[in-house]
């Protein structure tokens, strides 16, 4: 049996990068993988803790954040593409209209 | 109940013609403005005279109600007016020697800026006296009592471009505000054990209770602090030091209120509380001393001095020292009968050397002056009337007050009387100084044009005269009244009568002025006699050193050496009031309340939290970037920061 703590050390790193990548990154589409893995780290986890309480509750949690990952990955794609088009980049430090 | 006078209408006329002056009264030429301040002047003074003409068919103590004013449960104060003996002497002496000046002002001004102005804070004054005087509590006396310290401030500070008159007239409100305090912890204590500032209640209030014989008790605490008041008001030490410094205002003024008026409220106040001195023999003493030694010192500083109103103003010190010894051994209406006759000729003293001061064109230094006489005859007769009243000769104003204080100090302890006969002589020496040097020998101003001193009275200072000239017939004619007035004005106390009059207010003290016929006939006619052989010996003196051998003063002046100096600089008390509390409270002010806790403190308070939050906002707007993924590092490392927290909490 793994330990619990094997789970988590890999979810925090999981995380990490995804926390680094969002924050380093200029591509959107780099941005928006990253976003996606802070989600998994964050669904690895839940399912950890799930196994571990025996507890059916974190697998259900897991569910629904892949439910609105799903949603969110549809409607950001499309940003994207609307993003692309318009602009004709995807470096977000050029997409700055709103900045003074 | 007798029928209503109408008392309130007193203070009320002068009030009136203050606010149409002070208004209007820019706009109105200087007749109109003449008309209205002397109208409603001379109607509170006819109001007088009928108060007077009534005042046989009164129930005494007459009192009127007005209005209430403050009403704080068991406590009240109204405003009230208040009318006895006492009363009708102060209100009879303030509303005609008043008019009288209100008169000569008209002529003495007529050349002056802001002439529209001295005549509104006059009759400014003159509302606030008659207030002081009708008053029928202390709460409403205490309103006269500030209201007129005010009207000296401003007058005081008439020619307020010139700096020493400004000074002079903060001088005077300082140094009133001090003995103000006094008067207001007696107030308080009243209130506090009395409950009531009712003249009627606080009499029935203190008549029951014993009296305090030793130590310091209630009543000789409110006495003192009464005298403190008293004090500041009236010029007694160690508070005179305003009076003199007062003569900056104009002439008229250093005579209704620095001499014959609000000067001498403080020993109205002492009469009118006569229940509670009566009832703390200790602060009746502390009163007598305060006067006799005040008498004293201020006669000796009045020999030095060569500015003719400086004279008169140490002279106006050394008679309140009088009233107020006479207060001091129980003989409250012999101080006010010398308060009446004081304000006669030394008013016209002052009106009197504001006519030679306008005859030879705005000089004050007596050393310029001399032989006068023929210039201004009838200046010098008016004056020369006071001048021989103040001294004390029979049968002047002077001589009866004077004679019948220094009989009751006698009777009181020989020491008060042989200090006030020694006063006497100073003051018959240092008035006759004045006088010869002024009126005799030969002119020694400079008649030709552009002599205009620099000591001058304000306008005065710009016509380059000729010859001294004698002044306008509007001056003179309140000058004469007033001479007649120092003349006969003591008669009335002829024989008693005046005290016999007053009796009633000083209650069964007035049973008790029997101490002077306690003296047998013969001391009596010794005392006057020394009196009057003291007032011919300072004649004599006077008439030596400064007619016959006028080398001689330099001679004794260099003589004396140290000891004439000190008197010259008045004693250096203004210099050692310097260091020891001016000097300390402007440093102590501008070192430690200044720079320490207004700057240092509040300041810094203020500036410091400013430069703060202007430093932490400054740090702050680097935050807002704008830059989107540089907002996700702030959530990012705040979320690391919970964490880090929790881990932390967990952890302990």
């Amino acid at each position: 049996m793994v330990p619990v703590s094997y789970y988590l050390v890999l979810s925090g790193i999981l995380f990490t990068c995804g926390v680094i990548g969002f924050l380093i990154k200029r591509n959107i589409i780099t941005i928006f993988m990253s976003i996606e893995l802070m989600l998994n780290g964050v669904n690895l986890s839940f399912v950890a803790f799930a196994a571990h309480w025996q507890k059916f509750s974190g697998q259900v949690f897991v569910f629904f954040v892949m439910v609105v990952a799903a949603a969110e990955a549809a409607v950001g794609l499309a940003i994207i593409i609307a993003v692309f088009r318009t602009r004709e980049t995807l470096n977000v430090d050029q997409v700055n209209l709103l900045k003074l | 109940m007798t029928a209503s006078l109408h008392l309130w209408l007193i203070p009320a006329l002068p009030l009136i013609g203050a606010a149409i002056n002070g208004f209007f009264g820019r706009r109105f030429s200087r007749q109109t403005v003449a008309a209205v301040a002397l109208t409603f002047c001379g109607c509170a003074f006819l109001m007088a005279l009928y108060v007077a003409a009534r005042f046989s068919s009164l129930v005494l103590p007459h009192s009127e109600f007005l209005a209430h004013w403050i009403r704080s449960g068991n406590f009240m104060v109204d405003f009230e007016f208040y009318l006895d003996q006492l009363t009708l002497v102060m209100l009879l002496v303030v509303t005609g020697v008043g008019f009288l000046i209100h008169i000569y002002s008209v002529g003495y001004m007529w050349e002056e800026g802001g002439f529209y102005r001295f005549f509104s804070y006059l009759n400014l004054f003159m509302f606030f006296m008659l207030m002081l005087v009708l008053a029928g509590n202390y709460l409403q006396m205490f309103i006269g009592w500030e209201g007129v310290g005010l009207a000296s401030y401003l007058l005081i500070g008439f020619y307020f471009t010139r700096d020493s008159a400004a000074s002079a007239g903060k001088k005077a409100f300082i140094v009133n505000r001090i003995g103000d305090f006094g008067f207001l912890i007696a107030l308080f204590l009243m209130i506090k054990h009395f409950g009531s500032l009712n003249f009627g209640q606080v009499t029935s209030a203190v008549s029951p209770l014993p009296i305090e014989t030793a130590g310091v008790g209630l009543l000789t605490s409110i006495g003192l602090l009464l005298m403190v008041g008293a004090a500041g008001k009236s010029a007694q030490l160690p508070l005179y030091v305003w009076l003199p410094d007062a003569m900056e205002g104009p002439t008229p003024v250093s005579a209704l209120i620095h001499a014959a008026t609000m000067v001498t409220a403080g020993v109205y106040m002492v009469a009118r509380s006569h229940i509670i001195f009566d009832h703390a023999p200790n602060a009746l003493t502390v009163v007598t001393i305060v006067g006799t030694v005040t008498a004293l010192f201020a006669a000796t500083i009045g020999i030095a001095q060569t500015d003719i109103k400086k004279v008169l103003a140490y002279s106006t010190i050394s008679q309140l020292g009088y009233m107020f010894m006479a207060c001091g051994v129980a003989a409250y209406s012999a101080g006010i009968f010398h308060l009446m006759t004081h304000a006669f000729f030394k008013g016209l003293l002052f009106l009197a050397a504001g006519s030679v001061i306008h005859a030879v064109g705005g000089e004050q230094d007596m050393r310029k002056m001399g032989g006068l006489k023929q210039y201004i005859p009838w200046t010098f007769l008016t004056m020369s009337a006071a001048t021989f009243a103040i001294a004390g000769f029979p049968p002047l104003a002077g001589f009866f007050s004077k004679d019948e204080i220094l009989a009751r100090a006698y009777a009181a302890n020989p020491a008060y009387w042989f200090i006030g006969a020694t006063t006497a002589f100073i003051t018959s020496f240092y008035m006759f100084r004045l006088w010869f040097m002024t009126f005799f020998g030969d002119y020694q101003g400079a008649t030709e044009h552009g002599h205009a001193g620099s000591h001058g009275l304000g306008g005065h200072d710009g016509h380059g005269h000729g010859d001294p000239h004698e002044s306008p017939m509007v001056m003179l004619a309140p000058l004469m009244i007033l001479a007649v007035l120092s003349v006969v004005g003591g008669w009335v106390g002829i024989g008693g009568r005046f005290e016999h009059f007053l009796g009633p207010v000083f209650g069964e003290r007035a049973a008790s002025e029997g101490a002077t016929e306690a003296l047998s006939r013969s001391t009596e006619i010794t005392l006057m006699a020394i009196s009057v052989g003291a007032a011919v010996l300072g004649l004599y003196l006077a008439y030596l050193l400064y007619y016959k051998r006028r080398d001689l003063p330099q001679k004794i002046a260099d003589a004396l050496g140290g000891l004439y100096q000190a008197v010259v600089h008045k004693y250096y008390v203004d210099e050692i009031y310097a260091t020891l509390f001016v000097k300390p409270l402007v440093d102590g002010s501008t070192r430690i309340l200044w720079h320490g806790v207004d700057q240092g403190v509040i300041d810094a308070a203020i500036n410091d939290t400013a430069d703060g939050a202007r430093q932490l906002s400054d740090a702050a707007r680097h935050m807002q970037s704008g830059n989107l993924r540089s907002y996700a590092g702030w959530v990012a490392a705040g979320g690391a920061l919970v964490i880090a927290y929790m881990i932390w909490m967990g952890v302990r």
